[in-house]
């Protein structure tokens, strides 16, 4: 907590990026181990300056970011915002539902668009996979993935990989359950990538109806994601747990038959104080909101002293800035 | 005496077996003469030798867009592109707009296609009334205005009493019905196959039961009615079990398989690793019915060669460049293989795992037979003496990299950009006249 640092426009602690060449962030199936670890050191840098009486740095003066925003979003969009002011970057937020996209500006012209006004980061969330590969693509912004459909949501998996880290230590052999519907959660497919990248174990839990069918057993041999464990039954997926991550449950679900009954889906898939006494004493409770409490977590979980999904908010800000920082330089 | 010799190439004429080097003669409009020295005496020749002279190629199934969509392709493009990839007879799907569900609609396909056409075009009409899967449209008339065979490709006619009806309908008139076989409550939302790409890449997957249910249905129906059945684009294991369990028992259906099928696989739509974040989502491999594993593939190329699956078809299916320069989701289906079809499926040829006599039957005689188009033109398909003076002249071991922007069809959407093929089609005589010359 120099005051030099400060004056030099860098969060302490972080004197450069040389280890950084990504261009953009679209998932964590392309990091290696060392750049996820650069982004939570990173994180923990600006997690300093979050923690100052006037939490900014100008280390991203001059740079426009901006969010393009096609699904709604509370948490993520303003912590993007934040995390970009907190960097002192002009911010820009595009909600779909607002601008010319109801027009039937595709998304290309959208992108370019951005792109010609001068912005130099893209901040995309969008409800179909892949979108943000096609921004990428076709244009030579920074895009950052702030979620795409049911793919990947990069910067949620490394805030909650933060957080683990940040009371587990070394993730190495450490055991993590994802629970709920796994086959629509861009989330549980993230973090399994940054996870067993930095050696977790990962469980993923859910109903059949609820799991990517080249998950289920006797599915083609080549693997959709990393080497991971897949479990129908929550109590034994919960045995020695580390941490369990309870994932949103969309209504739509029921309404697609996936499900037979909410009721159902809480007796048997629920994170309780029950099916919690099964992990490790202590294991850490993580949701990546919103929740529904009482559906997919109990409230007297969500709100217990093992909770951490607090924290995963107050984490995403500092993670957030570590990703813009990285990917610009410090300097764009 | 006048005509057009193609000489000194090795001529490949399955439907009887012929493999030998000599040539050919055309002479108004038909083959005249087949043999050794037998173009000795023309007044116009083409020197063949190195190269493999094969009947005029037969596509059963493409798509022309016209009328209605000449954006994406015309019958004048679409029959360019034929020819530049050896056919000379295409059969045009109706899913035009409007659908081709009149008699006076087949009249005026065949009239412009006379006029604009490069090679032959043979109609298909719809299966039903506007391809609404409802009611049957006039069969009997359709036919009489010069329909080959009846579809509502694009989609199937997903009321099994309604293709039930057709069947019985058609097989009095003596024409196929081509089904497209696709359960479309099982299939509702997918854009690729349901298999390991699609969890990886967050995309809703069409499973290989979506096609073998409606496979099931339609043999049942054939082996029931008696009526003439053609299968689509079969592309799964299941659906290559169920074809050769029925006609084992003698149900007279016939079935094509696509290039793509054959050859590509569904990692494709994930791309070769060179886009950003490794992942193209490549909306020009995204085809209805989709890319499937591996094993699907070998499953439709074994079947292909013990011929459960008669012959090989190609989709064509062109597309403008926006409808594929979108987002994954809202990409049209559809892969423009007219002229890389003979390409493609000559590299199984080169490793060795389809003969290189079954692959030119596949492409000629077979498809032919399969939909009884030699009842409409006697000889289609085959070098006989007397049939239409159709010729493909293809040399196999040239080596071209697939330009899309050089194709000749309006649909540059092609998931073999940039790749290397083997074997190229140097000249094409449709009717004893030169429609393409490399």
């Amino acid at each position: 907590m120099r005051s030099e640092a400060r004056e030099l426009g860098q969060p302490t602690g972080v004197q450069e990026a040389p280890a950084w060449q990504r261009h953009h962030l679209l998932d964590l199936d392309e990091l290696t181990p060392r750049e996820i670890e650069l982004v939570l050191d990173t994180a923990e840098a600006m997690r300093e300056v979050l923690s100052r009486e006037v939490p900014r740095v100008p280390a991203l003066r001059g740079v426009t970011v901006v969010n393009l925003f096609y699904e709604p979003s509370t948490r993520t969009r303003a912590s993007f915002e934040l995390a970009a002011k907190a960097l002192g970057a002009d911010v820009v937020n595009i909600a779909a539902e607002q601008s010319s996209v109801r027009k039937g500006e595709s998304l290309l012209d959208t992108v370019r668009t951005i792109e010609a006004l001068g912005a130099q980061v893209l901040v995309l969330r969008h409800w179909q996979s892949g979108a943000p590969y096609l921004a990428a693509r076709h244009s030579r912004l920074h895009v950052v993935n702030a979620g795409d459909g049911w793919h990947a949501h990069p910067t949620q998996a490394l805030l909650d990989i933060y957080t683990l880290r940040r009371h587990l230590g070394d993730l190495r052999g450490r055991k993590v359950v994802i629970v709920g519907d796994i086959a629509h959660s861009r989330v549980a497919r993230s973090n399994a990538w940054g996870l067993t990248a930095l050696g977790a174990r990962v469980v993923l839990c859910g109903p059949p109806t609820l799991l990517p069918p080249a998950l289920r057993p006797g599915e083609d041999e080549a693997a959709a994601l990393p080497p991971l464990q897949v479990e129908t039954d929550l109590a034994q997926a919960m045995e020695g747990a580390d941490a369990v991550m309870a994932l949103r449950l969309q209504r739509e679900r029921m309404e697609g038959g996936l499900l037979p009954s909410l009721r159902e889906y809480i007796r048997l898939y629920q994170v309780n104080g029950q099916r919690l006494a099964r992990a490790r004493p202590g294991a850490l409770v993580l949701h990546p909101g919103p929740m529904n409490e009482g559906i997919e977590i109990a409230p007297e979980v969500a709100h217990s002293a093992q909770s951490v999904i607090q924290e995963q908010v107050t984490n995403g800000v500092a993670v957030r800035m570590a990703v813009l920082y990285l990917l610009t330089g410090g300097k764009a | 005496m006048t005509g057009l010799a193609v000489r000194g190439g090795r001529l490949l004429d399955p439907s009887r077996g012929l493999d030998l080097t000599g040539d050919v003669l055309i002479a108004d409009g038909r083959i005249a003469a087949v043999g050794p020295d037998a173009g000795r005496q023309a007044d116009q020749a083409l020197d063949a030798s190195g190269l493999l002279v094969l009947p005029g190629l037969v596509d059963v199934h493409c798509h022309l867009r016209e009328p209605g969509l000449e954006h994406k392709e015309t019958i004048e493009t679409g029959t360019l592109a034929a020819a530049r990839g050896g056919f000379t007879t295409v059969c045009c799907m109706p899913n035009t707009e409007p659908p081709l569900d009149t008699p006076a609609l087949v009249r005026w396909l065949r009239e412009r296609a006379a006029q604009a056409g490069h090679v032959r075009v043979l109609p298909i009409a719809c299966t039903t009334r506007g391809r609404q899967g409802r009611e049957l449209a006039d069969l009997a008339e359709l036919a009489e205005a010069g329909a080959v065979a009846f579809s509502d490709d694009g989609e199937p006619v997903s009321d099994p009493a309604l293709l039930r009806r057709a069947l019985e309908y058609a097989a009095a008139l003596g024409l196929p019905i081509i089904e497209h076989c696709e359960d479309k409550a099982l299939s509702a939302g997918g854009v690729m196959h349901e298999g390991w790409v699609a969890a990886r890449l967050g995309l809703r997957g069409i499973p290989a039961a979506a096609e073998e249910a409606a496979v099931a249905r339609a043999l049942a129906l054939a082996a029931a009615t008696g009526g003439r059945l053609h299968i689509a684009h079969v592309s799964t294991t299941g659906a290559v079990a169920l074809l050769r369990a029925y006609r084992a028992r003698g149900v007279p259906a016939t079935a094509e398989v696509t290039p793509h099928h054959l050859c590509l696989t569904h990692e494709a739509v994930m791309g070769a690793g060179e886009s950003p974040g490794g992942l193209a989502y490549d909306t020009n491999a995204k085809v209805n019915p989709p890319l499937r594993p591996r094993a699907d593939a070998e499953a439709c190329l074994a079947g292909l060669a013990e011929g459960v699956i008669d012959c090989i078809a190609t989709d064509h299916a062109p597309h403008a460049l926006e409808d594929k320069l979108c987002e994954f989701d809202l990409a049209a289906c559809g892969i423009s293989g007219l002229e890389t079809a003979l390409a493609l499926c000559l590299s199984l040829v080169h490793e060795g795992r389809l003969p290189l006599l079954r692959l030119v039957e596949a492409m000629t005689v077979a498809p032919v037979r399969a939909l009884g188009l030699d009842r409409h033109l006697p000889g289609l398909g085959t070098l006989a003496v007397g049939a239409p003076g159709d010729v493909a002249i293809v040399d196999p071991q040239r080596e071209w990299t697939v330009e899309p922007e050089r194709l000749a069809s309006k649909g540059k959407n092609t998931p073999l950009a940039g790749r290397r093929l083997r074997g190229r089609v140097v000249c094409t005589i449709y009717g004893g006249r030169v429609v393409w010359q490399e």
